[in-house]
């Protein structure tokens, strides 16, 4: 009876909410609730996105030292901060601020009932801004990756300022803004960002890396690379998984709503990338090592996820696991040929770089007739029309995004090294940036001994008459206790 | 028979051992150990707070040689190991009396030498 009562009176409510008197009144509210529900969607994907953050510092920290974990959570928590002020300050407003060639003119310090692009910003504008924050976020911790375990603190923070405010700003109002890429044939398609998002985070690391230099150790006196086995798979692979996770926020959300169930059918276009880029991956790996290398099937995830991010809104479901197996393939390819001569820890610039590049590619082979036309951008690609022209304007937006991001990182870097320094000491990098930056560890117990405590924490030896052995004494040891 | 025991830091391990190896010396055992000397502690701060860690990481090397070959070896670890800051490390060397190849049952200076170990499965 109370259990009746309960869920029978809020329903009552809504029934009385949901039809009001009039026939127009009724529209009027359905419209409203549609408007409702897609803002809805926006934020719940924003939500998703932002848990990317995890997963990016995840992957970071397991495929670092042990000396170099606090630092990952650090950086994390600093840049995706600092970036938020950026982005509500100018990142925005040049980004979404009108449809002008070069930048947006409008929405500077994001408030309510401010005119931007011509239109007045309320809360669904507010949804909006959030959401592509989490893409401009997403972007700067891409740009990381090749710079662990020895950039300096104060670096994150100056091009995380840049970043937010100005470079992906750019690339994001050229494709998604109204900007000057999306006026090349009938504009460049990059559905959820492998070229916006990807390609410019990984343009940035790339930038970074060149005047960064190798970590201490990983390039032998002969010049051949060594590898420097991050500390912990586990973590890589939940790192990998929160990433999947999240990229149901990224491609999906980008709908920009629920109209036609058309976020549904990009979500499932995304596991098929996913699925064909780690089952690429791992295969290619095995046949050319022997061995099913975690760390390479987890790139083939992120490689697969990358590539299908830009066609996730543009292929028919088919295309899809196509699509993410040639990235898991080009990650695989990528990360070997790159280590020959740059030291790329968790192989960013080949699962968001070179992937983000064939993703992009990929709308000017296989985007359909139905869907170019329903999302208004571009032309079908090649396998459809016949026609190279959209895989032209996919190359050229590839080429101008990488150019422009490329240049504009390189002064920003180079500005650093040339004032207070991109890397940390020698004596820094052996240490560990935890100890030497935070001046903490991340794992104490593995650096501080238990000595150091007196008998505060003495661990299984402690426990002194207990007839249980500590468990880690050898088996020789043990059968001597035996006796 | 003398065995050289020298605490280093990590850095200098890899060019000992190498020359070590080149040298003729490829037998050698290493320790991560943690001990103080001259060199101050770590000052770790944790929510706030500072702890000093007073023991740091070494490296320990333990080395078995023929007696007119302690020199070689003592040279080649001061010859890397030395920065000439404080915490560089020391070296002790100490007598051995016996010493016995578990896989054959030798004894004495004759399981020193550096040995072809064709025909032996790992």
């Amino acid at each position: 009876m109370k259990r009746a009562l309960s869920t029978g009176l809020p329903l009552a409510l809504l029934a009385a909410l949901a039809w009001p008197a009039g026939a127009s009144a009724q529209a009027l509210e359905l419209e409203t609730v549609a408007g409702q529900l897609d803002v809805t969607w926006i934020i719940v994907a924003a939500c998703l996105v932002m848990f990317m953050q995890a997963g990016f510092a995840f992957l970071e920290i397991g495929f670092s030292r042990g000396k170099n974990v606090a630092s990952g959570i650090a950086k994390i928590l600093a840049n995706f901060s600092i970036a938020s002020i950026a982005w509500w300050a100018v990142g925005f407003a040049l980004a979404f601020g009108g449809a002008n060639k070069i930048a947006g003119d409008s929405g500077f310090f994001f408030s309510h009932a401010q005119s931007i692009g011509g239109e007045e910003a309320f809360g669904d504008t507010a949804a909006f801004m959030l959401f592509q924050f989490m893409f401009c976020a997403v972007s700067l911790a891409i740009v990381w990756g090749t710079t662990l375990e020895r950039i300096k603190f104060s670096a994150y923070v100056i091009y995380a300022i840049v970043f937010a405010a100005v470079i992906y700003p750019l690339g994001a109002h050229w494709i998604f803004g109204g900007g000057f890429l999306s006026e090349i044939g009938d504009g460049v398609q990059d559905f959820a960002g492998s070229t916006v998002v990807h390609l410019v985070g990984a343009t940035g690391a790339f930038a970074a890396l060149l005047l960064l230099g190798p970590r201490k150790g990983k390039y032998g006196p002969d010049g051949k690379p060594r590898p420097i086995p991050g500390h912990s798979m586990p973590l890589v692979g939940l790192g990998v998984l929160i990433l999947w996770l999240g990229w149901f926020g990224f491609n999906a959300g980008s709908t920009l709503g629920t109209a036609d169930f058309r976020f549904a059918e990009v979500a499932l276009v995304t596991q098929l990338g996913a699925a064909g880029g780690v089952i690429a991956a791992s295969l290619l790996v095995y046949l050319k090592t022997k061995a099913l290398d975690v760390g390479m099937s987890g790139n083939g995830a992120i490689a697969g996820l990358v590539a299908i991010t830009a066609p996730s809104g543009y292929v028919e479901f088919w295309a899809a696991p196509i699509i993410g197996a040639i990235g898991g393939v080009v990650v695989v390819l990528g990360v070997l040929a790159i280590e020959k001569w740059l030291d790329d820890p968790v192989g960013a610039l080949s699962a968001h770089g070179l992937a983000g590049i064939w993703g992009t590619l990929a709308c000017g082979l296989f985007t359909s007739d139905r869907l170019a036309e329903y999302n208004g951008i571009g032309k079908a690609g090649l396998f459809y029309s016949g026609s190279f022209e959209q895989l032209g304007v996919q190359a050229v937006g590839v080429g101008a995004a990488f150019a422009a991001v490329f240049v504009l990182s390189i002064i920003t870097f180079g500005a650093i090294k040339a004032t207070i320094g991109l890397r940390v000491s020698e004596a820094e990098e052996l240490a560990g940036l935890d100890i030497a930056t935070h001046g903490m560890y991340g794992y104490p117990e593995q650096f501080i001994d238990a000595a150091e405590f007196g008998a505060a924490s003495t661990g299984p030896a402690a426990l002194g008459q207990s007839d249980r052995s500590p468990a880690t004494v050898s088996a020789m040891t043990a059968t001597e206790v035996a006796r | 028979m003398k065995m050289v025991v020298a605490y280093i830091r990590h850095e200098a391990f890899e060019q000992i051992r190498k020359d070590l190896l080149d040298a003729g010396f490829p037998s050698l055992t290493i320790t991560e150990v943690k001990g103080s000397g001259r060199q101050k502690g770590i000052t770790e701060h944790y929510r706030g707070s500072e702890l000093t860690v007073h023991l740091r990481p070494k490296i320990k090397i333990e080395c078995v040689v023929e007696d007119s070959a302690v020199g070689v070896v003592k040279e080649t670890i001061l010859r890397h190991a030395r920065t000439g800051s404080v915490g560089d490390g020391k070296i002790f060397t100490l007598p051995v009396e016996d010493a016995i190849r578990i896989r054959t049952g030798e004894a004495g200076e004759e399981v020193l030498q550096a040995h072809d170990a064709k025909g032996v499965t790992a």
